[in-house]
């Protein structure tokens, strides 16, 4: 584990995501407290500027909306969605993946087919007609998003799988007679958790992405305040009131960064490259 | 290479099929009567167009009868008719692609291009300023919100600075012809092609320059610089060409993204194409339409990744060769 | 402070310090190589010190982490970014390399010193056709025209002896065999004539014939052009083979230098004698024959054959590879078979085929009478503790997210076993091959390649097998832990009654443990007989090319006499 803070730390940027990524949790499970009256609440005149008013000090937006508290509120629904996605594209990602890679063959020929199948679609258009389709919700953004974010998972999984499985140790379980179950789960799957933390960190950040297109699309749950709502309520009056779109969207472009940066840490941290050690004679 | 053009052909039309077919039972799986999900009125659209749909979908036969019905339909390239628009949505689909693949292919064409280039000089310059510098705008432009770009692109270029459009595709009641109009369509094009363009190229800029480190660590790279060549040449002629088959592996398989994009900056951008087209098929509940997009733009992703394919085959040896 | 552990002092013979000719072409004088900060040690060369002249081959002997390897790449300027050199010079023609610019050492590479690598696989541009590889040297220096260079490209690659010369040249390296691409290797080194040639383990990645082709062409192409050249290995078969002077390294360390016949014939230092004696001597032992079973052989193998289907899908055109073409054999209880034979003989597929990891495409494989080529399911599971298997490499053969005692353990508990007993006899086989009974609680990379091949026999027993198929179980060691893993083995079988299936590609190893030695070439046995007999009566052409090729024999006699006199 110290091993482990060493290299991670060795990478500057993953350290500053990682403060920001905490500061942007600690604002997210604050923002009942911060800003405890509703963030759609009207609590100034429209347009109010930045750094005028000391308590709305981001301004309000076209219905006298407090921005600072939309921002807050909208960090917890970010950061949900994001997570949430996540997990479900690996549920779905990491069992099509191992079989694929494990059975081989015909398992892997239909389910690789199925796969190259999500991967030919475009995926921002499909999460856009299913979240259309089934009528904006948190769910539906959150399945729409898993639907179209599981394929690299299950194609990261079926790489690691085989060259694992081309490993002399699992044909060692083999023949110590361990049935093929035991053998994903006890010799297989340890040995991708690395690459999978990794994968899963960008791809909160790429979830967060596409959550705040689709409310910017006009198809975010209209029952939560979320970043690319107000930049897209705000888009119509950019002439007049240029924060309204600028501060939600710096708020997704540091969460993002902050994620991404914390994924390279990761990947330092976790695969480094033994094999160039070692290998000098 | 006819037989691999053969192969790829047959799969892209299967993978249509099946793209056709569960955009039938998306159509079923939407909440509300199918004729009115497909007349795209939610309800209060002409009876007796709900009635002509329903006769021509067979919407009272058994499911796997509408099934046939409506494949057929797709097959023979009827996708429907836009009651709202009072188009038939092919037609209203062809009338915008020209406008979408302009813009999609000359942001891939950039970003492509420019990517590499910065990818390798990075690389190049590893730990130096210009390196930082480079990783630096690709590590930001990686996290930024594609539409949000957008937007600030407008307010800075369009609206402060008034140095380009920030709408449209050409200058409305111009008048311009031929050069002129070339030229008119052009000015509006950079916008939305830069903004398209700069999320792709952060993307292309991280894996070349991910992928030509990776490479200059390679027995072969080593032989190179034991025949006494200078960095310059081994890095254009021994790295960098190994180095971008992942690169077009991955552009490849960014196209799908590259068309999703297309949908948002077009939305901003006001550009006629059919992103913007499936904006409007939103706001207007129009599923039929949003569907018809849908099948069209699966369609260009199989052919960027086509395109992408015979890049790769042309320029790797080992399975030019073997075939 | 010198020599780590023992402090034995270097052994410097006469014959490294008095030498025929004049000024040597390159000195290399008390060089230190520092590694960086959290290795396992400060230097990886320390105070090296080695003269090369013109016309002669020096040796560089040593182990894995000797620091050969990092000797030869700081002569060329190629040291990895992480490590500097702390002291020394390197003289070329009395010139000094480490004080040289950048463009000095660019105009140097490839002109005056030229080098060849291990991994002929891996050391050409995939990319790049093998003439354009070749004409690229003489493009690096500008010299002669475009024609010129390819003309220049043909005739270097006939001199390596390819066959087809023009072929080769369009060809892209993946199109070239092993032996093939290190030729060409080869070429691209003698292109502008060197005066020094770098060869680091050049031979160590290729079969045993192929090996003995491209030593052949590296003596005669060092004599016709009367280069000096700098020899890595750690093979003294091949030290015995080529060398003219000899320099043994051990962490960083040179333990003993000299000439060839120095070095092998009278070796002063105790590691260079371990290292000595730690090769097999080619000469197989008479063993008494083991007694055929009333019941017949333990195992018997009829007209086993495997093919592979490769290519297949909708548009491809399927190809067959005839891996193993009806071998028969058989196996007495107690018995050590060799299977002997280059890559692509088919030998390792005979063995996955025996402890069914593949399926055989036709024969049978009768244990105990019993046909097990065709086992499926729980039938096949039952029988896999009857066959176990050591296999070839300690790193990828232990799961690393497993602690030991569970990687031996598993086996018996996926049989029912309780888990307490199981962990119980985990430790108990740790101490039988070795290891301290805590090795249990450890993870695999906390061990060196030969425990960790300790800890894979360990695992093997595990089940109480009857046979254990070991396929190169030793290839992967550095020498001296190879004998005393081969020892291990021979005193466990006979503990257990073991019958041993030892797959390997070094006659050598062969010899020193087998009864009896199965010869495959492409995938067909050409000779079977006992070790002895394979060895001084040699029937088959091919098993015959096989022995003439054994690096360095006639020394070895030569010191093997001496060692028994």
């Amino acid at each position: 584990m110290t091993e482990f803070w060493k290299r991670f730390s060795k990478h500057r940027g993953a350290v500053a995501g990682l403060v920001i990524l905490f500061l942007i949790v600690l604002l997210a499970v604050l923002a009942p407290f911060l800003f405890p009256k509703s963030p759609w609440a009207m609590v100034q005149r429209p347009f109010l500027p930045p750094f005028e008013n000391a308590t709305y000090f981001l301004g309000t937006d076209t219905m006298g909306r407090d921005l600072a508290s939309g921002l807050a509120h909208g960090a917890y629904v970010s950061l949900l969605v994001g997570l949430v996605s996540t997990v479900v594209s690996l549920l779905i990602g990491i069992p099509i993946g191992a079989l694929a890679g494990y059975f081989g063959g015909i398992v892997d020929d239909v389910l690789m087919r199925f796969t190259e199948l999500f991967q030919s679609v475009p995926s921002f258009a499909l999460a856009v007609v299913l979240v259309a389709i089934f009528q904006p919700s948190i769910t539906s953004i959150v399945v729409a998003i898993a639907i179209v974010s599981w394929p690299p998972v299950a194609r990261l999984l079926r790489g690691e799988v085989m060259s694992l499985k081309s490993r002399d140790f699992v044909d060692a379980a083999v023949l110590s007679g361990q049935r093929s179950f035991t053998i994903i789960w006890r010799q297989i799957l340890p040995n991708t958790l690395s690459p999978i933390i990794v994968l899963a960190s960008m791809m909160v950040a790429a979830a967060i992405l596409v959550e705040s297109a689709l409310s910017f699309m006009g198809l975010g749950d209209a029952n939560v305040m979320s970043w690319g709502y107000i930049i897209g309520a705000g888009r119509t009056v950019i002439r007049q009131a240029w924060w309204v779109s600028f501060f939600p969207g710096v708020a997704i472009l540091l969460t993002v960064l902050a994620l991404n940066l914390v994924g390279e840490g990761l990947n330092d941290a976790l695969n480094p490259r033994l094999s160039r050690k070692g290998r000098q004679a | 290479m006819t037989r691999f053009l053969a192969g790829r052909l047959v799969r892209a039309v299967f993978i249509l099929l099946v793209i056709t077919v569960s955009n039938f039972f998306l159509i079923h799986a939407a909440p509300g009567d199918p004729a009115a999900v497909m007349a795209g009125e939610s309800g209060d659209a002409d009876p007796q167009f709900l009635e002509q749909l329903r006769e021509r979908f067979g919407l009272d036969k058994p499911l796997y009868v509408q099934l046939g019905i409506y494949v057929s339909h797709v097959v023979r390239l009827d996708l429907g008719y836009s009651y709202r628009q009072q188009l038939p949505v092919l037609d209203l689909i062809l009338e915008r692609l020209p406008a979408t693949l302009l813009l999609s292919l000359s942001a891939f064409a950039v970003s492509l291009g420019l990517g590499i280039l910065a990818g390798a000089m990075a690389a190049a310059r590893q730990g130096r300023l210009s390196d930082t510098l480079i990783s630096l705008f690709a590590l930001i432009f990686y996290a930024t919100p594609l539409f949000w770009l957008a937007l600030m692109a407008v307010l800075l270029f369009s609206i402060e600075l008034g140095w380009l459009p920030g709408f449209g595709y050409e200058t409305v009641g111009a008048g311009y012809a031929g050069f002129a109009r070339a030229l008119d369509i052009a000015k509006h094009l950079v916008l939305p092609a830069m903004t398209l363009g700069l999320f792709f190229m952060a993307v292309y800029v991280r894996m070349t320059r991910a992928s030509m480190l990776e490479v200059s660590q390679m027995d072969f790279v080593k032989t190179a610089k034991a025949k006494g060549l200078r960095p310059r040449v081994i890095q254009r002629r021994h790295v960098l060409r190994n180095a971008l088959l992942p690169v077009v592996t991955l552009a490849g398989l960014q196209a799908g993204q590259l068309v999703g994009g297309a949908v948002l900056i077009e939305t901003v951008f006001a550009w006629p194409g059919i992103g913007r087209l499936m904006f409007e098929a939103l706001s207007q509940r129009d599923y039929n339409l949003l569907l018809g997009v849908f099948v069209v733009s699966a369609a260009m992703v199989l052919l960027f990744n086509l395109i992408t394919d015979v890049l790769y085959r042309f320029v790797d040896p080992r399975i030019r060769v073997a075939s | 402070m010198n020599t780590i552990g023992t402090g034995e002092k270097p052994v410097i013979h006469p014959g490294s310090l008095k030498r025929p000719e004049g000024e040597p072409i390159v000195r290399i004088e008390k060089l230190s190589i520092a590694l960086p900060e959290g290795a396992d040690r400060v230097f990886a060369v320390d105070r090296l010190s080695i003269d090369i002249h013109p016309g002669e081959i020096v040796c560089i002997v040593g182990e894995s982490g000797s620091g050969k390897s990092m000797s030869a790449n700081a002569l060329m300027g190629l040291l990895p970014d992480l490590v500097t050199v702390a002291q020394g010079r390197i003289l070329l023609g009395g010139e000094n390399l480490l004080k040289l610019s950048a463009n000095a050492l660019y105009d140097i590479r490839g002109r005056r010193v030229a080098m060849i690598f291990q991994e002929p696989m891996t050391a050409l541009n995939p990319l790049m056709k093998v003439s354009a590889q070749i004409e690229e040297v003489f493009e690096a220096h500008g010299l002669l025209t475009t024609r010129e260079r390819r003309q220049r490209a043909l005739d270097l690659l006939e001199e390596v002896g390819l066959p087809d010369p023009q072929r080769a040249a369009r060809s892209y390296p993946f199109q070239l065999s092993g032996g093939q691409r290190q030729r060409v290797m080869i070429a691209m080194a003698l292109a502008l004539e060197p005066e020094v040639l770098i060869a680091d383990e050049p031979t160590t990645a290729l079969d045993v014939t192929t090996q003995a082709q491209i030593l052949d062409l590296i003596r005669r192409l060092q004599r016709t052009h009367n280069m000096a050249v700098m020899f890595i290995t750690h093979d003294f078969g091949v030290v015995a083979e080529i060398a003219d002077q000899v320099t043994v390294m051990q962490h960083g360390q040179v333990v003993e230098q000299g000439t060839a016949d120095e070095v092998l014939l009278s070796p002063g230092h105790s590691y260079t004698r371990k290292l000595i004696a730690a090769i097999p001597s080619g000469m197989a032992n008479e063993r008494p024959a083991k007694e055929k079973n009333a019941t017949g052989p333990l195992l018997h193998v009829e007209k086993l054959s495997k093919t592979y289907f490769m290519g297949s899908g909708l548009f491809g055109k399927q190809r067959q590879v005839h891996a193993v073409k009806e071998v028969s054999f058989s196996l007495e209880r107690g018995e050590t078979l060799g299977i002997v034979g280059e890559s692509g003989s088919g030998k390792s597929s005979v063995g996955r085929c025996l402890v069914r990891l593949q399926d055989p495409s036709g024969g049978h494989i009768l244990l105990d009478g019993e046909d097990i080529a065709t086992l499926k399911g729980e039938a096949l599971r039952a029988m896999r503790r009857r066959i176990q298997m050591v296999f070839q490499d300690p790193y990828s053969s232990l799961n690393p997210r497993e602690k030991v005692g569970r990687i031996i353990a598993s086996g018996p508990i996926a049989f029912g076993e309780d888990n307490a007993a199981a962990y119980k006899e985990a430790e108990r086989l740790l101490e039988l091959v070795g290891l301290d009974a805590r090795a249990a609680e450890r993870y695999p990379h906390e061990f060196s390649g030969g425990q960790r091949q300790r800890i894979g026999i360990a695992r093997a027993l595990a089940l109480k097998p009857e046979i254990i198929v070991a396929d190169e179980a030793v290839s992967a060691l550095d020498v001296s832990i190879q004998a005393q893993v081969l020892d291990l083995l021979e005193e466990l079988k006979r503990t257990f009654n073991l019958s041993l299936v030892f797959i390997t590609h070094d006659l050598r190893v062969a010899a020193k443990i087998c009864d009896r030695v199965l010869v495959m070439q492409t995938g067909e046995a050409v000779e079977m007989g006992s070790a002895r007999t394979i060895f001084e009566n040699p029937q088959h052409t091919y098993t015959r090319n096989l022995i003439e090729a054994i690096p360095g024999r006639a020394k070895e006699a030569r010191i093997a006499a001496l060692a028994s006199a």
